[in-house]
């Protein structure tokens, strides 16, 4: 606490009764010689005969004073309170000042009104402001003829979208979405190799249009993105056109509304959109990854603004993807697929599970390039249509998987440089391989999503690096 | 309240680390030049062509590879460079 002012110190606000009341009471203190400071909340000009008024305007000294109603008298003696009063109590105020005859023509009691600063929603305002927040960011301070979104852009902080400007404030809700310590390192961020706080990964949240219980996903999202598997410098650098696609598994998905249901990969829910954004703002603002720096993509996509979703695990004949890969239905995860897309299966009129999976093998073939096989992997998102025909044969994910591999071998003679007259293929070494398949081992995983109307599904297709070379699929449990 | 509004800063608040580049050299006689494949596609070739009209005028040429292009050089290909050879020619694009 700083140091207090000698004598009396007095907190009033004009639109309090009491403190009307209690005008002449001031004057009379004055009069007796009583060393005081007023404080006044709404009006520089109350107590209008006073001339011992300071207008706390930002609430600061009734911030830090913790004053919680008006009019509050504190008694100071060498700079720290030794007393204090609150509303109007003649005794009192009389004991406390010394002066026997005060407020004679006053009611004995009265009490005072709530204090400005203890308004709803002020405390949080001030905590953020005079507070020891336990934020560690560097603050930038806007002034009040600028306009706060334009800063945001004219400071690099955004993807081109307008962001939420991220006061104090909203960083300081945002962290109560975590139990993590603001000051936890994350992870390493690429391209920069930045250690990353959990207090900037809030902060981009903010940036991102996140609410608080977003943000232990998109922890695990960063988290996910800075394992050496995962390859994000590389990710970030290719002139390729992927990025990190999103897949939420577990409970958490109902607990903040994800999407995975009607245009779940599209726009409008706001879980799905700026866990995804919140992401690639880290990269971008802690990473230090910019389009035309680090980013080198020659086409780009739109996923690189958001790409999150979740599975439709309920209406999903087969287990989950987090399930298949070994964790337990009740934890939440996050997964992160180097790809881009998306790319239709268009089929209405199959009703056999061979049929439909020759349907999918087809498109699958065009994943990068027909010729081009081993390179790309890709996610296969299952639409619930087309899983009710796998459903009703009693097609696992495993046999659909297993098929579709089948399906998906060719011989080298026809996928060679130049065959087809497309001097784009495989090396000539390939040419007497009787089955090359277009994907690695594991190089196709399955997810269920969408609408409950519609026979199309969707492929995902992935970084043409992939695997140990390049990127790998990698999935991280949500913790809060 | 009348007040300016702060805002947290959302970046790494570092400054970037600019490395000043070596002179580029007047000459490469009498030094030896790195010819670094980065595993792209036809960079073997481009510096195979290099090496050969280096050699052909006197200059000294190791070859060097990286693993793969999407990922960054291995520590101790780097060092082993830096060591051996007084600058680095490499392929990068297809």
């Amino acid at each position: 606490m700083k140091q207090l002012p000698e004598g009396f110190l007095l907190i009033v606000k004009k639109a309090c009764p009491t403190c009307e009341l209690i005008e002449p009471v001031i004057y009379e203190m004055s009069a007796a010689g009583l060393q005081m400071t007023i404080y006044s909340q709404d009006d520089p000009a109350f107590p209008a005969e006073s001339e011992a008024v300071l207008y706390d305007e930002s609430l600061e000294i009734s911030y830090d004073l913790d004053i919680e109603t008006v009019p509050t008298l504190i008694r100071v003696r060498e700079g720290s309170e030794v007393a204090r009063l609150v509303g109007w109590h003649r005794e009192e105020w009389q004991a406390m000042t010394g002066v026997s005859a005060l407020g004679t023509g006053l009611p004995d009691y009265r009490p005072g009104c709530g204090a400005l600063n203890v308004d709803p929603g002020m405390q949080r305002e001030l905590a953020a402001r005079f507070g020891i927040s336990g934020l560690a960011a560097r603050r930038v301070e806007v002034a009040e003829i600028s306009d706060e979104m334009e800063t945001c852009f004219e400071k690099g902080w955004t993807d081109g979208l307008p962001v939420v400007p991220p006061t104090p404030e909203r960083v300081l809700a945002m962290l109560k979405g975590t139990s993590r310590s603001p000051d936890e390192v994350v992870a390493v961020v690429a391209p920069n190799k930045v250690p990353c706080s959990v207090e900037k990964v809030a902060i981009n949240a903010v940036l991102a249009g996140c609410k608080p219980e977003y943000l232990p996903v998109v922890l695990a999202a960063v988290e996910a993105a800075s394992l050496d598997e995962f390859c994000m410098q590389g990710l970030l650098a290719t002139t390729y056109f992927s990025a990190p696609v999103v897949i939420v598994n577990g409970p958490i998905r109902h607990a903040i509304r994800m999407n995975s249901g009607i245009n779940a990969m599209g726009q409008g829910n706001r879980a799905n959109a700026t866990i995804g954004r919140a992401l690639q703002l880290v990269i971008r603002n802690v990473g230090g990854g910019e389009p035309g720096g680090v980013d080198r993509s020659t086409l780009g996509s739109p996923g690189k603004y958001t790409f999150c979703f979740a599975e439709d695990e309920e209406g999903s004949p087969w287990e989950s993807f987090a399930v298949q890969s070994g964790y337990a239905p009740e934890l939440s995860t996050v997964t992160l697929f180097p790809g881009h897309g998306i790319h239709e299966i268009f089929d209405q009129l199959s009703r056999t599970p061979e049929s439909l999976a020759r349907t999918i093998a087809s498109c699958l073939l065009s994943v990068a390039h027909p010729k081009i096989c081993m390179a790309s992997d890709a996610v296969l998102v299952i639409s619930p249509e087309h899983a009710a025909v796998f459903r009703e044969a009693g097609w696992t994910k495993q046999k659909l998987l297993a098929e579709l591999h089948n399906l998906l071998q060719r011989p080298g003679s026809e996928l060679v440089r130049g065959v087809d007259g497309i001097a784009e293929g495989l090396p000539e070494a390939f040419a007497d391989n009787p089955a090359i398949p277009k994907f690695k081992e594991n190089g196709l995983m399955i997810v269920h999503a969408g609408g409950k109307a519609g026979k199309f599904s969707a492929i995902i297709s992935g970084w043409i690096a992939s695997g140990s070379m390049g990127s790998q699929i990698v999935t991280r449990e949500i913790n809060q | 309240m009348k007040m300016n509004t702060v805002l947290m800063d959302p970046t790494a608040e570092l400054a970037p680390v600019e490395r000043t580049r070596l002179p580029r050299p007047d000459s490469l006689v009498g030094k030896t030049v790195g010819l670094l494949d980065i595993s792209k596609a036809r960079g073997e070739v481009f510096l195979a062509r290099l090496g050969e009209l280096m050699a052909a005028d006197g200059i000294s040429v190791r070859h060097y590879k990286k693993p793969t292009f999407a990922r960054v050089a291995p520590l101790e290909l780097l060092q082993q460079m830096s060591v051996e050879v007084d600058l680095v020619v490499e392929a990068l694009a297809d």
